[in-house]
């Protein structure tokens, strides 16, 4: 059974400063998302099930750590959704979870090679882990 | 002409190149650039988290030591622009987050968003001119077909980078007619290449990779260029086979200037 919280679906649009219920569900999210073929839950679905509260299948969709950050989704919805941020907002949510690290420092010596840059290190530990 | 230069953590370990190649451009073209002796690294990404504080304030004392010098910030990277542009634009326009960071970092003079961040691109085209560059350029790079790739944290969100025409751009392509080369339009240009997650999952980031790649080979160029470090090793790593060369658009320009 689908769990519904509207309290859990306000505290994701204000972390991500995104109201979900601006969206007219166009898809025009999903269409240019590049990392579509990833994903379980899709860029249009994923803000629908913000609004309708469903937080927990989000929380652990492999979709998380698909999104590429990339904006396209940002840049072009119609309607100002900016659903790359409501991405960020159920990450940060389950990172802050305890045990819910993405990545550990230990994970990093085996993902490095000789021109890796620098940032890609740093944002890991942004990205991957609280 | 006298900015800031905020460097970041990559220019001085894997892009020593980028950086490198833009200090002797700028002084070719008569511009200072001032290092702080004692920046921060901004820490790579925007944290598009609104309740996330500790992890702005390194852009914030960035933006504050340019502010206190009364001058303008230039980056290269397109990482470090995109956090220095994005929390500015919060300091600026979100009276809550301007409450918490400021009294988090009890300044002397309140921070609000005024310090101007300007990307060394724009710098080339608004505050020297790209015909001026054409101007002194001594080797120009004549037959050059050149890809500029534009990547994800220049151009988007538009609202807020201002940077160009996030569908449309038309900057680096300017900056490649300025050095005499030939820009080549190709459709992946402002797509992107995958980087973000170049560490946790290859495959989907040489999925992404490979097609900017492609995309650019497809339509003649022979040459990508970037100001994006994490693009630059991520297009290479992961552009497959047969990828072109990518390079750091400010050594282009150094090469132009006969000052390589
Ligand atoms: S593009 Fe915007 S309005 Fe359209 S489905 Fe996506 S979030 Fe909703
Ligand atoms: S930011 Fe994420 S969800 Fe949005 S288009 Fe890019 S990869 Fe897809």
């Amino acid at each position: 059974m689908v769990h519904k919280s509207l309290e859990q679906a306000c505290l994701i649009m204000d972390r991500s400063g995104v109201d979900t219920r601006k969206c007219m569900m166009c898809g025009k999210c999903s269409a240019t998302c590049p990392a579509f073929d990833e994903m379980d839950y899709h860029p249009h679905q994923f803000v629908k099930m913000v609004t309708e509260g469903d937080i927990e299948s989000l929380l652990s969709s492999k979709s998380l750590w698909k999104c590429l950050s990339c904006f396209a989704c940002v840049e072009r919805c119609p309607r100002g959704v900016e659903p790359a941020n409501v991405v960020e907002a159920l990450r940060v949510t389950l990172l802050r979870r305890q045990g819910e690290n993405y990545i550990t420092a230990d994970d990093i010596p085996g993902l490095l090679d000789d021109k890796l840059p620098q940032q890609a290190i740093v944002s890991a530990f942004r990205k991957y882990k609280k | 002409m006298i900015y800031t230069y905020y460097p970041g953590c990559t220019l001085k370990t894997k892009a020593k190149d980028l950086d490198l190649y833009a200090r002797k451009s700028a002084t070719a073209l008569g511009v200072t650039l001032e290092e702080p002796e004692d920046w921060q690294c901004c820490g790579a990404v925007y944290p598009l988290a609104r309740d996330e504080i500790a992890t702005r304030l390194s852009a914030v004392r960035t933006l504050v030591s340019a502010r206190d010098n009364k001058r303008a910030v230039v980056t290269v990277c397109s990482a470090c622009h995109h956090v220095l542009v994005r929390v500015n634009d919060d300091m600026k326009n979100d009276a809550d987050m301007r409450g918490k960071v400021n009294r988090y970092l009890e300044l002397e003079n309140e921070y609000g968003g005024e310090t101007e961040v300007i990307h060394y691109l724009t710098m080339l085209r608004d505050k020297i001119g790209f015909d001026e560059i054409k101007k002194k350029v001594v080797k120009p790079l004549e037959g050059k077909k050149i890809a500029a790739y534009y990547g994800c944290m220049l151009l988007r969100p538009s609202k807020i980078m201002a940077f160009d025409d996030a569908e449309n751009p038309t900057i680096i392509e300017d900056f490649i007619k300025a050095l005499g080369a030939e820009p080549v339009i190709y459709p992946f240009r402002n797509e992107c290449c995958g980087g973000y997650v170049t560490m946790s999952d290859k495959s989907l980031a040489k999925k992404a990779a490979g097609k900017v790649m492609a995309s650019a080979k497809d339509n003649g160029a022979e040459l990508i260029i970037t100001a994006c470090p994490l693009c630059m090793y991520n297009l290479d790593a992961n552009g497959g086979a047969d990828k072109l060369p990518v390079r750091y658009f400010t050594e282009l320009l150094a090469e132009a200037l006969d000052v390589k």
